[in-house]
């Protein structure tokens, strides 16, 4: 909402010295939060001065085009010039050159002296030009800023006006006000009008209100005098047979006819200036007089050509399919929920929302019915969301428009038709409904206190809802509150409370800590997770945050299901930002990997990176198709059917590395990343929570069918590790060989131990043996190294895998494997017969399991 | 070298000569091999002195004792010279290789850098341990949300225009009611459905809203928000434990204001602003979130009688507050994973 500051003097004491800053640094104690300035001379600055046309030659120019060659006084007849700047005539007659046609000698007109600025920092001084020295210029409305008409230059006739030579036409278009610009919350459609602006000046500050809407007299209406008395008015009638949630659509609807107005009748400066700086267009007296009222009192309202009206108006619900062409000349198909304004040819527009075109004031408009009516919030939210029609007067219905303004607000403007544009108030009036208003509000005393903790006086709580403009009444120990009528907000005692307590001040609010029972900290996951992040990162991974968000493409390629093979299921959304991206991710590798494809992209290809968060699955019971109501405890049954339906949303975790390690020594290229960094990723994570993982070669199809290793954990598969497949590599533009791991980071830490047992720590030396076994190629390494531990027995105390080789002296389809073997007992310095008969027993094992054969 | 003549073991004067002969030798030694030369010429079977020694044998009984003694001084005098030459050479070993291992420490360079934390998360992390130290607990509940939780229990009104203040990504299909949660408010719910009286959680986690991603606006961002109720809570106690937690983020000369507003969660509600000392181009206040009393219509959809407990709520986002604490000036930065903006802060924020 924009402030004109000229505008709130009318109804406060702002000071005249004031700014829009000063403004806003009061209206914020209140709530009304600032948001911008809108000042004309930050960016136009004068002498701008009326002038009078006193010749005008002209001069046709080889380009083809005629200018004006003119002689303009701007200073009174006979006064002498003041002004000092260079360029500007003491005669008081300045030369001027002028591209337009539209005005004659005898014109008063707006110069702009040498000297001015105009916007776009366009400095105006005297300069030579088509052979003359144009020592100023004749402008336009968008030359001032002030509108985006450029056919010609402003004549100040056709706004009605005459004033005398010199006159400084910046005071005279309103050009030195400015306007604040604040941020009304959602609860305060009242703050939508000067009036509520100024009520809450007068809340922050204490100036005293003059309340627009107490100075409209509709008093004409109710008199004995025949002339005044009111007469019956247009015919209305309000049908509604499917109310939302039992609410009439329309609950008042006030018409009142003025007849005889001049459309064409000018706009005065300075009604169009307040409306500019609103940050509406003047468009035509009709249509400037209603945007005006609503602007000053809060009320939106409408301007019908009586002449285009087809007899009675109806509101009632639309007929489906029913439609409409809206004042933007848009054919909008209606829905059966849609409040529409009709008469007896169809719907004239759609309540509160906007007008429709064929019944619109033109220039050939003579009578008038204005509308000022009172419509259901949520049928208004629901109709403007329906056709994207955020419009004014529907900013103003759905967030509560004062019920007792209708009959108020018609008359505002058809006085104001009278007063400018030539009208006559017919008093045909028609008042169709009744106002709903607030209810009393039962508000305990100690409330306030109990809420803010400021002891606030029984005088404090008293004098401040008055200030609202509550009316209070004593019952027993309570108050009973009742709202004013335009603060529909006010339902409940706490909502008083806020009230009170702006009203107040929240600075006096004190400040105290208070003292929970005592906390138990992190939960244990949350402990495993930070130490899972911290130690990846420390390992030489970054961490990536990436958007959940997901193409079908990515699901083909990543999400494969455990048992079909196909795309796992996913969730999609009704409302995607990216149409490629309409699903919720099932692996966390596809926003990952576009990550390092974006380093690569910008110059580093050495990359490891780390992402944890969630991943979505949907259940066979996805949501609740019924939702309980606002502000009721659902009950257990009801929490449960709800909990049920949301979605799996394991965390998982995910790395990818591509390039080399950093370099050895300088000059010397770092080792090169592949499958067995990812792997080794993957054991990093389950060495951080202490869990074993179980590594075989695995399937995926995103993987090298050769380089996979599916993970396993107490038996499930928790994810994969290895290299991505050289084509998807391809396809994602990645570093050749990189690799990937994910694992559910979920199942993990629930396996997790709880707590560590210590383990004994054996003072004796250990005794190391090596076995080399050849066994067939296919056998797994960890297979075999699984077999020997068995065999070995308890001695053995750690088995490594140091040498893999195939080639000369090994028969074909084989592989020679060389373990070292470190025993140790706990209690005794072993011998090596000891240790020997240890690693006997792991080989005999091997022999009988896998045929294995020492080298 | 000249094999010298073996002096007889009673000559005391050539005896003496070959002992000075071997003290020269040993000092001139330049280093251990030298000296292990002279000490082999000198001490070893074919040096005069042991042959004079072997010669012993062949003398007078009466002559052995004197021989003996002559040619023990003598071995005694050499190998005392020998062990401090050798000593002195060792040293100057030692010195020499440790010279001769000298490297270009400047030509050291990172082995395995460190990886980092997203600042995102660190900072998440040190609001949490803010909160904890307090005695408060970390809430957590799911992302894809059931609208009951996002919105009506938070007394948001199915038509009520801040309904449409936070854009929602809804779950298909529509009669599932399921959204990406817009705020982490539905954990505040859960902590009260939950569990036991009092409650002080403090909920921070990923939020949806559907804005386009530019520099200060993105679809996923992440949000803080803090909830207590207790017997006896007021508007006093939301303000002490703000000012308390500004302090521990933007150190002790931080204050904050609380000016009103409107949520439908919170009445009385107030925005948040902070008085940020160190901000760029100046100490100023900054907007940091939203606060305020609990609705009794949020208390009692989450089972809770507002006539017996009070509680007070607030929220802030993270992204927002790393951008103005620590001076990032583009949102995209933190989503895009560029390896040097993680990196530079390292594990710290």
């Amino acid at each position: 909402m924009r402030i004109p500051l000229s505008w709130i003097r009318e109804y406060t004491r702002f000071p005249a010295s004031g700014t829009a800053e000063d403004l806003m640094a009061e209206l914020v104690k209140v709530g009304l939060e600032e948001e911008d300035v809108h000042r004309p001379t930050d960016e136009l600055s004068g002498p701008i001065v009326v002038g009078e046309v006193l010749e005008k030659i002209p001069e046709p120019q080889s380009n083809g085009k005629t200018i004006n060659w003119c002689q303009v006084r701007v200073v009174p007849e006979g006064a002498a010039q003041t002004l000092t700047h260079e360029g500007i005539d003491p005669s008081g007659v300045q030369g001027v050159v002028c591209g337009a046609h539209n005005f004659e000698v005898g014109d008063k007109v707006v110069v702009t002296l040498p000297g001015a600025v105009l916007p776009g920092d366009f400095r105006i001084a005297a300069r030579k030009t088509y052979g003359h020295v144009s020592a100023g210029m004749i402008a336009s409305v968008r030359e001032l800023g002030i509108g985006e008409d450029h056919d010609g230059i402003l004549v100040l006739s056709t706004l009605g006006l005459d004033p005398e030579p010199g006159t400084d036409a910046m005071e005279l278009l309103g050009l030195y006000d400015s306007a604040a610009e604040i941020n009304v919350t959602p609860d305060r459609g009242y703050a939508f009008s000067l009036r509520g602006i100024a009520r809450e000046y007068s809340h922050a500050t204490g100036s005293p209100f003059i309340d627009p809407a107490a100075q409209i007299s509709t008093g004409k209406i109710n008199t004995d005098d025949d002339d005044a008395a009111a007469r019956p008015g247009h015919e209305v009638t309000l049908t509604d047979h499917t109310p939302i949630y039992g609410v009439d659509g329309c609950s008042r609807f006030v018409t009142h006819k003025v007849t005889g107005i001049n459309p064409e009748a000018p706009t005065p400066p300075w009604m169009a200036s307040r409306l500019r700086l609103a940050g509406m267009r003047s468009i035509s007296i009709a249509v400037d007089v209603s945007n005006y009222v609503m602007l000053e009192l809060g009320q939106p309202n409408h301007c019908y050509d009586a002449a285009k009206l087809d007899a009675g108006i109806e509101v009632r619900r639309a007929a489906p399919g029913e439609k409409l062409t809206t004042l933007d000349e848009k054919v909008r198909t209606l829905n059966a929920e849609d409040l529409v304004i009709t008469d007896q040819s169809g719907p004239i527009g759609i309540a509160g929302v906007m007008g429709g075109a064929r019944t619109e004031v033109d220039a050939t408009t003579s009578t008038v019915i204005v509308e000022a009516a009172h419509f259901d919030p949520i049928s208004i939210s629901r109709s403007k969301r329906r056709h994207k029609l955020p419009s004014e007067a529907s900013k103003r219905f759905e967030r509560g428009v004062d019920p007792l303004l209708p009959p108020l607000a018609a008359q505002r403007v058809v006085d104001l038709l009278v007063q400018l544009a030539g009208g006559t108030d017919t008093r045909e009036v028609t008042d169709a409904g009744a106002p709903v208003l607030p209810q009393p509000i039962r508000l305990d005393p100690a409330l306030p206190e109990r809420l803010t903790g400021v002891p606030y006086t029984r005088e404090q709580i008293s004098s401040t809802l008055g200030a609202i403009g509550a009316e209070l009444r004593q019952e027993g120990e309570h108050l009973l509150v009742t709202p004013p009528s335009w603060r529909p907000d006010l339902t409940i005692p706490a909502a008083l409370v806020e009230e009170i307590a702006r009203l107040v001040g929240y600075d006096q609010i004190p400040s105290r800590l208070p003292v929970p029972p005592a906390g138990r900290g992190l939960t244990t996951s949350q402990q495993r997770r930070r130490g899972v992040y911290a130690g990846m990162a420390a390992a030489g991974f970054t961490e990536v945050l990436s958007y959940p968000f997901y193409s079908e493409a990515a699901n083909t390629r990543f999400g494969q299901a455990e048992e079909t093979g196909k795309p796992m299921p996913m969730l999609r959304l009704a409302n995607p930002i990216a149409s490629q991206h309409p699903a919720l991710r099932t692996t966390v590798l596809p926003g990952l990997l576009e990550a390092l494809r974006r380093n690569v992209s910008r110059g580093f290809t050495d990359v490891a990176l780390f992402e944890a968060g969630a991943v979505f699955h949907p259940k066979s019971q996805l949501g609740s198709a019924a939702i309980p109501d606002l502000g009721v405890y659902p009950g257990e049954e009801v929490l449960a059917e709800l909990d049920a339906g949301i979605p799996d949303q394991p965390l998982h975790i995910a790395a990818a590395l591509s390039g080399a390690e950093a370099a050895e020594l300088p000059g010397v290229p770092g080792r090169r990343r592949d499958w067995a960094d990812a792997v080794d990723a993957a054991q990093k994570v389950a060495d951080l929570l202490r869990v074993q993982l179980e590594v075989v070669q695995g399937q995926h199809q995103a993987f090298h069918p050769g380089r996979t290793a599916e993970i396993r954990f107490n038996g499930e598969r928790v994810g994969h590790a290895g290299e991505l497949h050289p084509k998807v590599i391809e396809e994602l533009d990645l570093p050749a060989r990189t690799s990937v791991m994910e694992l559910d980071l979920s199942a993990l830490i629930n396996g997790s131990p709880a707590q560590i047992s210590a383990e004994p720590i054996s003072t004796f030396p250990p005794t190391t043996q090596d076995v080399s076994l050849i066994v067939a190629h296919a056998l797994p390494a960890a297979e075999l190294e699984a077999t020997l531990t068995e065999g070995a027995g308890e001695l053995l105390e750690n088995i490594e895998l140091f040498d893999v080789y195939s080639g000369e002296h090994i028969e074909a389809g084989h592989k020679s494997l060389a373990f070292a073997l470190r025993f140790r007992a706990e209690d005794r310095t072993l011998t090596a017969e000891e240790a020997s008969e240890a690693r006997a027993g792991a080989v005999a094992l091997a022999q009988q399991r896998h045929s294995a054969v020492q080298r | 070298m000249s094999t010298p003549e073996t002096p007889h073991p009673l000559d005391e004067s050539a005896i003496d000569h070959a002992v000075q002969q071997a003290v020269d030798a040993f000092a001139a030694a330049r280093d251990l091999d030298e000296l292990k030369a002279a000490r082999l010429a000198h001490t070893g079977d074919k040096a005069p002195l042991v042959l004079a020694n072997r010669a012993i044998g062949s003398l007078e009984k009466t002559e052995k004792a004197a021989a003996g003694k002559l040619l023990g001084g003598a071995r005694g005098t050499m190998q005392k010279a020998l062990a401090a030459r050798t000593e002195v050479l060792e040293v100057e070993h030692a010195e020499r290789i440790l010279v001769e291992e000298t490297v270009d420490v400047t030509a050291a360079h990172r082995r395995r850098p460190l990886g980092a934390r997203h600042p995102l998360s660190v900072l998440q992390e040190r609001v949490s341990d803010v909160f904890i130290a307090m005695g408060w607990e970390i809430a957590e509940g799911p992302e894809v949300e059931s609208e009951w939780f996002n919105f009506d229990a938070l007394n948001i009104a199915p038509d009520h225009p801040s309904r449409e203040m936070q854009d929602t990504f809804f779950v298909e299909p529509p009669e599932a009611h399921l959204v990406l949660r817009t705020h982490t408010s539905p954990v505040q719910i859960r902590s009260l459905l939950s569990r036991e009286l009092p409650v002080y959680v403090l909920c921070p986690g990923k939020t949806f809203r559907t804005d386009e991603l530019d520099a200060t606006h993105t679809p996923v961002f992440h949000q803080f928000e803090g909830l207590a109720v207790d017997k006896g809570l007021t508007m006093a106690d939301l303000k002490g434990t703000l000012e308390h937690f500004a302090r521990q983020m933007f150190g002790p000369d931080a204050a904050i204001r609380l000016r009103p507003s409107y949520f439908p969660f919170t009445e009385p509600s107030a925005e948040l602003d902070v008085w940020h000392a160190q901000a760029k181009g100046g100490p100023r206040w900054v907007e940091w979130g939203g606060c305020g009393m609990m609705n009794p219509a949020v208390l009692r959809a989450a089972g809770v009688d507002p006539e017996e407990y009070t509680g007070f709520a607030f929220g802030m986002g993270i992204e927002r507050t790393l951008m103005f604490r620590n001076g990032v000036p583009d949102m995209r930065d933190m989503i895009e994973g560029d390896i040097r903006f993680s990196q530079h802060f390292g594990m710290e924020v």
